[in-house]
């Protein structure tokens, strides 16, 4: 099948397929999902976390297809299990690299392990490493649809209270909120947004959804509920793109996917320096000539 | 925000009750036997080298900690986590230069951050966050980025946070540690007219007396242990403070009114020679 600029047409065509109409659904989900929680990665500075979690999460999926079972549950388990032990470490476990990198890289080893006793190595590896979205079935996508919906229900219930220790932990730890139960409640959040967020783009470019789009957003707002919004937006654009090049490029997906995202990033963080450079070197000139003092901001 | 404590005058006019207080983690003792009131609508300094514990007596003031003997009262109660009557500004800040949120959106938090569920009235917060930074003198700074301020401009935001669901207590933890002498002086002054257009009690803990000095109440000043408290004229002595610090100490005046403590800032070596 090949391209025309009809847009609409191009993408009737892929959605007469049910794998491509899973898969842009599935994409649908996720991007809302990362792009929201990751707004909060982004401003408790939990990146790092959020890159051990999806590693932890190999473990679990690889000892699911191992054992037969759906590899989501596995990778819910152990990433579950891993946010709770970040959590309980208290806050600044989340930055403590040293640890976290450790342990990642012994359950990064453990699921090559679980991998190589399995028949079907290759492929399944494949997968939860780098994601098949196209591969995503009917049932995963109802599963991530009620993922989905649990988050963000519990998400617009603990909202203000989460941005608030987010952003100003004493004062919200003073104001009495209960601190180890939030950041509890936002590692389990986090770890399910995760392990869906793998069927995407896999375990090892969970950045490009979890953080970079969120990344790109805080660059272009202040303002926390539209950042978000531009967050979805990046992570939607970029999964909806990927898969729309995937489509005619025989490459995967989830390579298209991870180089729009990026794409976005490098050109907002490139373009906001340049026109800085150029306010600071073009407008103050011609007053300065003027009156002494930039007083005009 | 419907029920604001209605205190009579008579009632209580005092805001902190000390009774031989003693504070301490495990088995080393951080200050004893401390007894002394602040009267409601006071703004008080708490002085005292590093490590003396005057964020100490924040967290107990917060409920954060509880004494290890003798018993505090504040506003008529003894300290509890959450106390919407007291507004905090922390040493310490996750905030930095990184930190891509409108100021507003932090002030609005105090005023909100603690409420649970959906939140989508917007418009009560907004206008109570916009009156809390007219009132700090930075109606201005509300849409910038935080990370975009300077040290001066933060402490204000700050301040708007914590003053903005209407407290009666204020408690400012080295709000002028990173401040030249011109912008703690300006943030004193800030400090000082919420002070006497709110009737909020203030407890400013800082390092330097000088840029306070002329709007003080009352002084809290911990050291070596012991606490003591006064009108400043009469903690600020060479007498008070010899006392206090267990070795000689002298307070000189220069020609501007500035103070100067000397020969206290070091009270462990001063002893261990």
């Amino acid at each position: 099948m090949s391209f025309n600029w009809n847009i609409v047409t191009d993408l009737r065509d892929m959605w007469q397929y049910p794998f491509m109409r899973q898969a842009f659904e599935a994409g649908t989900i996720i991007a809302i999902l990362a792009g929201i929680i990751g707004y909060f990665v982004i401003l408790r500075r939990s990146a790092f976390a959020t890159h051990a979690l999806g590693h932890v999460g190999f473990s679990g999926a690889a000892g699911a297809v191992l054992f037969g079972v759906n590899p989501v549950y596995g990778l819910l388990l152990f990433t579950m299990g891993g946010g709770t032990g970040m959590a309980l470490l208290g806050r600044r476990a989340a930055t403590r690299d040293i640890e976290i990198g450790t342990v990642l890289a012994f359950m990064l080893g453990l699921g090559l392990v679980f991998l190589s006793l399995y028949n079907g190595y290759a492929t399944e590896a494949y997968s939860i490493l780098f994601g098949d979205i196209e591969g995503v079935s009917a049932a995963a996508v109802l599963l991530t649809l009620e993922a989905a919906l649990i988050v963000l229900a519990v998400l617009a219930l603990i909202y203000r209270p989460l941005l608030f220790s987010s952003l100003d932990e004493d004062v919200a730890e003073a104001k009495g909120l209960p601190m180890l139960a939030l950041n509890l409640g936002f590692m389990l959040l986090l770890a399910v947004a995760i392990s869906f967020a793998v069927q995407v783009v896999g375990v090892l470019l969970i950045f490009a959804l979890m953080v970079t789009p969120a990344a790109t957003a805080v660059q272009l707002t202040k303002r926390p509920l539209f950042a978000m919004t531009v967050s979805v937006s990046v992570a939607l654009f970029s999964i909806w793109a990927g898969l729309f090049i995937a489509w005619y490029e025989q490459y995967p997906p989830s390579f298209f996917i991870v180089s729009i995202s990026f794409a976005l990033y490098v050109a907002v963080r490139g373009s906001l320096a340049l026109s800085h450079r150029l306010v600071r070197r073009g407008v103050p000139s011609p007053e300065r000539d003027a009156k002494p003092g930039p007083e005009s901001a | 925000m419907a029920s604001l404590p209605t205190v009579s005058p008579s009632e209580d006019s005092t805001a902190i009750r000390a009774n031989h207080l003693e504070v301490g983690f495990r088995d080393r003792v951080v200050w004893r036997d401390a007894s002394f009131e602040v009267g409601r609508g006071e703004f008080t300094a708490v002085i005292g080298p590093n490590g003396a514990g005057k964020t100490t007596l924040f967290r107990l003031l917060l409920g954060l900690q509880r004494p290890s003997f003798g018993d505090i009262e504040v506003l008529g109660a003894p300290p509890r986590r959450g106390n919407r009557r007291i507004g905090y500004v922390p040493q310490r800040h996750t905030i930095d230069n990184e930190t891509h949120v409108a100021a507003d959106a932090l002030v609005r938090l105090g005023a909100v951050g603690s409420r649970w569920g959906p939140g989508l009235s917007f418009r009560a917060p907004r206008e109570a966050a916009a009156e809390a930074l007219n009132a700090v003198g930075a109606s201005e700074l509300g849409s910038k980025s935080l990370g975009s301020l300077s040290g001066g401009e933060l402490q204000r935001v700050f301040l708007a946070e914590a003053i903005v669901g209407n407290p009666e207590m204020l408690l400012l933890d080295e709000p002028l540690s990173n401040l030249d002498i011109r912008r703690s002086r300006e943030l004193v002054e800030v400090v000082h007219h919420l002070v006497q257009s709110r009737h909020v009690t203030t407890l400013l803990v800082a390092h330097d007396i000088n840029p306070l000095i002329e709007c003080l109440d009352k002084v809290i000043y911990i050291a070596n242990g012991n606490v003591a408290t006064g009108p400043p004229e009469e903690v600020l002595t060479s007498r008070s403070l010899t006392e206090l610090y267990g070795v000689p100490v002298e307070v000189l005046h220069d020609s501007r009114g500035n103070i100067v403590i000397v020969g206290g800032e070091n009270p462990h070596e001063e002893k261990s020679r």
